[in-house]
């Protein structure tokens, strides 16, 4: 009987299988085909053996004819960026309390520029070709720009740094080309999950685990669940990325988003989805949204995702050798560097509460060009505008970075130095101050006096990605008591908040009440005694 | 001895559920404030707004009551025997002289509870309610285009409850103390449990004894 079971059981798997796996085939190709109306493996435009970047870009170019010129209009390929308030800010001028600046240092940091070859000044911003297409649309994984090279792939073994014996491997750009599609999680993450040198060193709320999240991690991008690209936020049009930190929504008052209406206003806000009112179950919450942006409550903490991120980097301590008489490193128990001879101390952070503040989208930087004030330090690289008054703020979490880095005192400017080269002026391959500031600075064309110092800096960073799902967002006590996260938040009424209290109401209220107790306690003493002594 | 029937069932029903009511909203109002830890301040604003709610419910019944029953008279201010009421507390009392007041079912409260009484409906329950409830409602003040409101600030409603809360307290605590000062110590008590009276009988109060 067993066995009779067994034996059609067998039979049937037999019968069943391959109609199963036949039906799992059409599942995947009608999925693929869904996606997308073009299979690339097919363009005879990609049938080649491409030997570098521009030769991709421009058989892209041959369908997708004003796809270039679309980009040269962005910030990924400017890095530059003008403020309604007139400051010129972008990647290309910036200075930062972390590497510092790109400037003099292109070969190597520029290999984060949407393009091939931005190696100097001398750089083609109207060049179409230089347009790297697969850095934003790979889907294979293996699309490489090694530091350096400013830009450039690989496309035979080659020998980097010239007699150092380590060899770049290369890449098949036609493989790659076939296989572009929309950009992802990794295509964004590979430059701005590193920002500032490594992976998670920047931002605190933007590293390597945002590539494939858990729920707790992202609500959003949840790999398993809602799974998020960082497009299905920073919705592009004509690959204008929206949502940049140079131009911030400080306090969105929109509706959420209805498609088929033409918005004005920033896409990548919470309220451009969920509107000014999304609490259903606790409507109390709601009454917050004027005052508190989303992020505050929905991201407790940042650098949750086990990757460390940088909370200060003192540039000053840098240059140290080993015993070895090799550049020193000292790592942390979990591996992580905490100090580098090329770089300095480093304080780094896990799981970081931030720090609050009112916030309305203005941000005004200090430039390489201003006058810094070294008797009031730390000097605010950039300074957000926002308070509880203007009716454009909320209350946002916000990363301080602390730094310590190199200026002339003389001048009263930041400078830039030349950190990154294999040439004699590179600080981190001579541990020369001297001449690296000397180069970085002829190099943008600011003056330097020859003299430099240290300077204490700080840094603000918005913190807006590593959204928790509503069950572990903050609870009312998190800023609702003495001491609470909003603790040093002005202008605002928080109840529970002791340092909201009118100090000589809660002293007289309690003060009376006590002597009203105690007055009604003597009384019925009195009452007592004078009773005993009749009886 | 004699009985006499003052406190009529609605009337007992409110006073206590009032009396629950305004204990347990000072308990969580503090903590509200941040004077104390206690529940938790997320379910101590969800119980205190519940029971503000029910206590204005609650409300809404007792007016209705004191003006259909004429009971509200009872709260019309005297200034008859006041002297003498202060002067049984301040020294009579604890000479064991008699209360100079009788309590008759058209007269339940001597002068200066009447005037205790009528500041605490006149004066702290409307200033509680009031800037409760704008408490509860400030978004939509702020948000008002009613240019004398909407420049209201939190702290301000804030400040004008926690006062009126510590005037509360205070009443409380007085009244508490004063419910002792019967003939016995739980004899006011139990007359606003069981509603009846013990009055002396040598006066003449029998035509009101039920």
């Amino acid at each position: 009987m067993r066995t009779g079971i067994f034996m059609v059981a067998l039979l049937a798997s037999m019968l069943l299988t391959p109609a199963a796996l036949a039906a799992a085939d059409t599942d995947s190709d009608s999925a693929k085909l869904l996606k997308s109306t073009s299979d690339h493996t097919k363009f005879k435009a990609l049938q080649q053996e491409f030997n570098s970047g521009p030769e991709v870009t421009k058989a892209c170019l041959s369908c997708h004819t004003e796809a270039a010129k679309q980009l040269h209009r962005t910030e990924h390929w400017k890095w530059e960026y003008k403020t309604p308030q007139g400051q010129l800010l972008g990647k290309k001028t910036l200075i930062n309390n972390f590497c510092i600046s790109p400037s003099s240092n292109e070969a190597a940091c520029n290999i984060c520029h949407i393009g091939y070859g931005w190696k100097d000044d001398t750089f083609d911003f109207k060049s179409e070709v230089n347009v790297d297409c697969l850095v934003c649309h790979d889907t294979s994984g293996n699309y490489r720009k090694p530091a350096g090279l400013a830009g450039n792939v690989v496309t035979k073994a080659m020998e980097f740094p010239p007699g150092s014996g380590n060899i770049i491997k290369p890449i098949n750009l036609t493989k790659i080309a076939q296989a572009v599609g929309k950009t992802s999680r990794d295509t964004c993450g590979a430059c701005h999950f590193y920002g500032g040198g490594g992976d998670g060193v920047k931002h605190g709320d933007m590293d390597s685990s945002l590539a494939a999240p858990d729920k707790a991690l992202d609500v959003h991008m949840d790999a398993l669940g809602l799974n998020f690209a960082c497009a299905t936020c920073h919705m592009t049009q004509g690959h204008q990325v929206p949502g940049s930190r140079y131009a911030p929504t400080g306090r969105d008052k929109g509706e959420a988003h209805l498609r088929g209406k033409d918005y004005k206003t920033n896409p990548t806000t919470c309220q451009a989805c969920h509107g000014q009112a999304p609490h259903k179950t606790n409507a109390k919450l709601n009454d917050h949204t004027d005052k508190v942006a989303c992020q505050t409550c929905h991201i407790p903490k940042f650098a949750r995702g086990g990757v460390p991120t940088k909370m200060s980097w003192d540039w000053s301590t840098a240059g140290k050798m080993g015993p070895d008489g090799k550049p020193l490193t000292i790592k942390d128990a979990k591996g992580h560097p905490t100090y580098m001879a090329i770089k300095g101390d480093f304080v780094l952070g896990d799981d970081v509460i931030p720090e609050y503040r009112w916030f309305n989208g203005t941000v005004t930087y200090t430039l390489r060009s201003d006058k810094v004030d070294d008797s009031h330090q730390p000097v605010q690289m950039n300074r957000y505008a926002g308070s509880a008054s203007d009716g454009k703020s909320l209350i946002w979490p916000v990363k301080i970075m602390h730094g310590k880095q190199p200026y002339d005192p003389v001048n009263k400017t930041l400078v830039v130095p030349h950190t990154a080269g294999i040439d004699d002026t590179a600080y981190w391959t001579n541990f020369n101050w001297e001449k690296a500031i000397a180069k970085g600075m002829a190099t943008i064309g600011e003056p330097y006096s020859g003299k430099f110092d240290f300077i204490a800096t700080e840094s603000t960073w918005p913190i807006t990605h590593m959204v928790a799902p509503a069950k572990d967002a903050l609870g009312c006590h998190a800023c609702h008591a003495a001491g609470g996260r909003l603790e040093k938040v002005p202008g605002i009424y928080i109840p529970g908040r002791a340092s909201d209290h009118a100090r000589w109401l809660d002293t007289a209220g309690w003060a009376l009440a006590a002597l009203s107790l105690l007055g009604m306690l003597i009384h019925g003493l009195g009452r007592v005694l004078l009773s005993r002594r009749k009886n | 001895m004699a009985r006499i029937y003052i406190f009529k069932r609605f009337e007992r029903f409110w006073h206590w559920a009032q009396a629950a009511l305004i204990i347990f909203m000072l308990l969580t109002g503090f903590e509200i404030h941040g004077s104390y830890r206690l529940l938790g301040w997320e379910k101590a604003v969800n119980l205190h707004t519940t029971a503000a709610w029910t206590l204005i419910g609650l409300w809404l019944f007792a007016i209705f009551w004191h003006f259909t029953t004429g009971e509200w008279r009872q709260y019309i201010p005297t200034s008859k025997n006041i002297i003498a009421v202060l002067n049984y507390y301040s020294v009579g009392i604890f000479a064991g002289t008699p209360h100079p007041f009788r309590v008759t079912q058209l007269s339940k409260h001597n002068p200066l509870q009447r005037l205790a009484y009528l500041l605490v409906k006149l004066l702290i329950n409307p200033l509680i309610w009031v800037s409760g409830l704008a408490y509860l409602y400030y978004n939509e003040i702020a948000a008002s285009k009613i240019a004398i409101i909407a420049g209201l600030q939190l702290g301000t409603i804030a400040l004008v409850h926690t006062a009126a809360a510590f005037m509360m307290l205070i009443f409380l605590i007085g009244h508490l103390y004063l419910s002792t000062t019967g003939h016995t110590p739980l004899a006011h008590i139990k007359a606003m449990i069981t509603g009846w009276e013990d009055v002396e009988a040598d006066k003449p109060v029998a035509a009101l004894v039920k």
